[in-house]
């Protein structure tokens, strides 16, 4: 029949095969929850660790474009074996501190990458897989595999939100059945077409169109009107509720439609609400500079009560969706096809706060502004 | 200003909304989640004291539609919370977070005898949740929703691996979880309305067990040669996974249920080759003549009285690891509660009653599945007959969320050595 010693005869034997330390069973990493909204926040859980043990818990991920990132955080389990990111202090890695979501904000390309690499997600559709591993000790980490891991999904795209390709005009980015506020997304002077954010803000219920207006072949300011009226007049969106967006270059465009264009039935004044989001430490544009001067012809003209603003110090000018990694340059391609190093800016610590924290405020006045407001009566 | 209706299409006017309608905010976290997760049902931004209903809509692969719902009035806020507030009525009442998950039911016209089972375990579960105005309870088909949001609830987690087994003449489905390994394993059998019944094997390796669904009562050597596969079937399957590079073969499970727990109980006394680490059964055992209530068939008084002859009984007074008996007492199906009480008992003469932990549940029927699957009291079994399986819609969903988790903490306890039976990582759940 059985006997007790056989089943530890078979676990020692059995142990010799993997290189991880294995004189007892294994510590199980969990995530909560494993698919998630990029803005979303997640819990990440260590347990069954021997107690006050050295662990490093590290993220890694496999972009669209080739490249790996990594983040990790030096930790130490408490007495019963435990690490929770959430609450415990990582006391060095690519972050430090209680930092919930520091294994995402503070990815950085793994040693040896190219040097001026962007993190960007190309394919909106699919998710981001972010695979989370527990190591053994602190530096060295990487000498020996994981202990555990689990694979973890960030998406951009809801349950639900369909992209749809606007010929000749962009991607629109709907929640169905609707109608629904709508959003002219415009992204900056990179070019190209830049979903991400647009495929995030349909998950928060804005039907959101990305253009591409820099290669369109048209002068920009029309071919930009002619997006807010493609939008205005979809079925499914709201026709005196929609928005616009700008990032960088996109913010002229931006501004123009809530300034002097006719096709927001508007005068030459802004007369819609207009928050402005400024990194202080933005190397490309100045852009605390240039708020402060719209800021004060508002007030000249007697409408700055429509003026919102966001300054972040230390922040840099690409003040992106919550949690997406901080990079001080990166490479970019000018417009006669050359490459240069750009300096963006910003701190990782601040701007990554400053992503969260404006992003939470953006949806906010979007759906102040956009959203409809309660009736007194029914 | 063009007047406009938050829930109408241009065209479409199916309300005559006269009026201003204040627009509600509808929002499900997670909107993807796992089967066993809950959820929390949000919907703000409505008229203090506003009436409305809060709807689920699901439709299976095989076509037929689901429904429940719930009617609920917004707080001074203007917000219902389904984790928190009271349903006044509806497919469920009370204070019930996922409710409208396990009240789900076949929409009015369907077919008799339905059961709620994804075969596609690859692919979520999409349920459509809706809020509408009033308090109505039909005709949610004919009408535009104020708000409604797409939830995926899904059975197997962010890299779980799914492989057909077909070496060694088994027909099975390995599901292995994400990560280099290795993993306790588990052999998962289910019933007599199998043949090969995944989700819960996937739900298993999501949290982090490699779980093999075997099918043992149609597999391709029985299909071929018309006989029933005999116990080294069952040998082969555990020894598959012993053998796993990936699976560590001294921590290895195994759960039935049904007709599954018959065989699991059988394979964990008697196999000199299984030296299975612990046992969980919901429902077990042996066999006469057939009562009907209704034109449903009642099968509890086949295997009754259980005999006294112990040559009739697997001898569970032999057994060595750890058993987990999860027995429905409102089971119409098999006599459980009856087996239970019998099984204890020998245990108890045998000395071996410390193994033993039963978990019993008034009013549950025989079905007992993974959680806020709904519950089905009577459905048609192998296309033949309408079973009565039992149980009461809220207390076998209570059995279902409750025993599911106390299968998991025991799984962990057991296969992972853990005196810490991680409830944290468990509270979502």
């Amino acid at each position: 029949m059985w006997s007790k010693c056989r089943w530890s005869t078979v676990m020692f034997s059995f142990l010799h095969r993997r290189s991880s330390v294995m004189s007892q069973t294994p510590p199980i990493v969990s995530v909560l929850p494993t698919r998630g909204l990029v803005d979303e926040k997640f819990k990440v859980l260590v347990e069954n660790l021997p107690p006050g043990r050295p662990v490093t818990v590290r993220s890694l991920h496999h972009s669209d474009n080739g490249h790996y990132w990594e983040a990790f955080g030096f930790y130490t389990s408490d007495h019963r074996g435990t690490v929770n990111v959430s609450k415990d202090q990582s006391v060095g890695g690519t972050y430090t501190g209680k930092e919930p979501m520091g294994l995402l904000w503070s990815m950085c390309p793994v040693p040896g990458s190219h040097k001026g690499l962007r993190l960007r997600k190309l394919n909106m559709c699919s998710p981001m897989l972010v695979n989370i591993s527990v190591h053994s000790g602190h530096e060295g980490f990487r000498d020996g595999a994981p202990l555990a891991s689990v694979l973890v999904e960030r998406w951009y795209m809801a349950p639900g939100v369909k992209r749809i390709d606007v010929q000749e005009k962009g991607l629109l980015y709907l929640f169905s059945p609707g109608p629904f506020p709508g959003i002219l997304d415009l992204w900056g002077g990179g070019g190209g077409l830049v979903e991400y954010r647009s495929a995030l803000l349909a998950s928060h219920g804005f039907a959101t169109m990305s253009l591409d207006y820099l290669s369109c072949g048209q002068p920009v300011f029309t071919y930009v009107e002619t997006a807010f009226n493609f939008i205005k007049d979809h079925p499914q969106v709201i026709a005196d509720r929609v928005g616009v967006v700008g990032l960088c270059l996109g913010s002229l465009p931006a501004l123009y439609l809530a300034a002097d264009s006719t096709v927001v039935k508007v005068v030459k004044q802004i007369t819609s609400p207009l928050l402005l989001v400024s990194g202080c430490d933005d190397q490309n544009w100045p852009s605390f500079e240039t708020a402060e001067d719209i800021n004060q012809t508002m007030r000249a003209a007697g409408n700055d009560h429509l003026l919102s603003r966001l300054d972040y110090p230390d922040s840099g000018h690409l003040i992106e969706p919550p949690f997406s990694p901080h990079f001080r340059a990166s490479t970019f391609v000018t417009t006669n096809k050359r490459k240069a190093m750009i300096l963006w800016g910003g701190k990782t610590k601040p701007h990554s706060d400053a992503q969260e924290d404006s992003w939470r405020k953006i949806l906010s006045f979007l759906q102040q502004h956009l959203c409809c407001s309660l009736n007194a009566k029914l | 200003m063009r007047r406009w209706i938050h829930c109408g299409h241009k065209g479409m006017d199916m309300f005559n909304m006269d009026k201003e309608q204040c627009c509600v905010s509808l929002s499900v976290n997670p909107s993807r989640g796992l089967m066993d997760e809950k959820f929390i049902i949000l919907v703000q931004k409505a008229l203090p004291g506003f009436q409305l209903t809060i709807h689920a809509s699901y439709h299976c692969e095989d076509g037929n539609s689901w429904e429940a719902f719930a009617h609920y009035t917004a707080d001074a806020g203007g917000t219902v919370n389904v984790s928190q507030d009271t349903s006044l009525g509806g497919t469920y009442s009370g204070v019930e977070a996922m409710g409208l998950l396990w009240s789900l039911r076949p929409v009015p016209g369907s077919k008799p005898g339905l059961r709620l089972r994804k075969k596609n375990v690859q692919t979520p579960m999409e349920v459509t949740i809706s809020v509408y105005q009033g308090h109505q309870t039909e005709g949610f088909v004919d009408q535009v929703p104020l708000a409604s949001v797409l939830v995926e609830r899904w059975y197997m987690a962010p890299g779980v691996c799914r492989i057909p087994i077909t070496e060694e003449g088994l027909t099975a489905t390995l599901f292995v979880p994400a990560g280099n390994g290795p993993f306790p394993g588990l052999l998962d059998l289910w019933g007599g309305g199998g043949p090969l019944v995944e989700y819960r094997a996937a739900l298993l390796a999501s949290h982090g067990i490699a779980s093999l669904a075997l099918n043992y009562l149609t597999p391709k050597t029985t299909m071929e040669t018309g006989k029933m596969v005999d116990n080294q079937y069952f040998e082969k399957a555990y020894k598959f996974l012993q053998q796993h590079p990936q699976i560590c073969d001294s921590r290895i499970a195994m759960l039935g249920l049904s007709l599954g727990s018959a065989f699991t109980l059988k394979m964990a006394v008697y196999s000199q080759v299984m030296k299975v680490r612990k046992c969980l059964l919901s429902r077990m055992d042996t066999f006469t003549h057939v009562k009907f209530q209704n034109n449903e068939m009642i099968w509890r008084d086949l295997l009754l009285p259980i005999p006294t002859d112990p040559s009739f009984k697997v001898d569970v007074g032999r057994l060595k690891c750890p058993l987990m008996l999860v027995v429905s007492e409102d089971d119409q199906n098999w006599p459980a509660p009856e087996s239970a009480k019998d099984m204890k008992e020998m245990m108890e003469r045998a000395g071996n009653s410390h193994l033993l932990t039963v978990l019993s549940y008034p009013n549950a029927g025989h079905l007992i599945e993974p959680p806020y699957t709904p519950h089905v009291r009577i459905s048609m079994f192998r296309t033949v007959v309408m079973a009565l399986w039992g149980g009461q819609m809220v207390e076998h969903s209570r059995a279902q969320e409750d025993a599911w988790k106390k299968i998991l903490i025991f799984l962990r306890e057991n296969l992972y050595d853990s005196t810490k039976p991680g409830a944290t990582t468990l509270s979502h759940l």
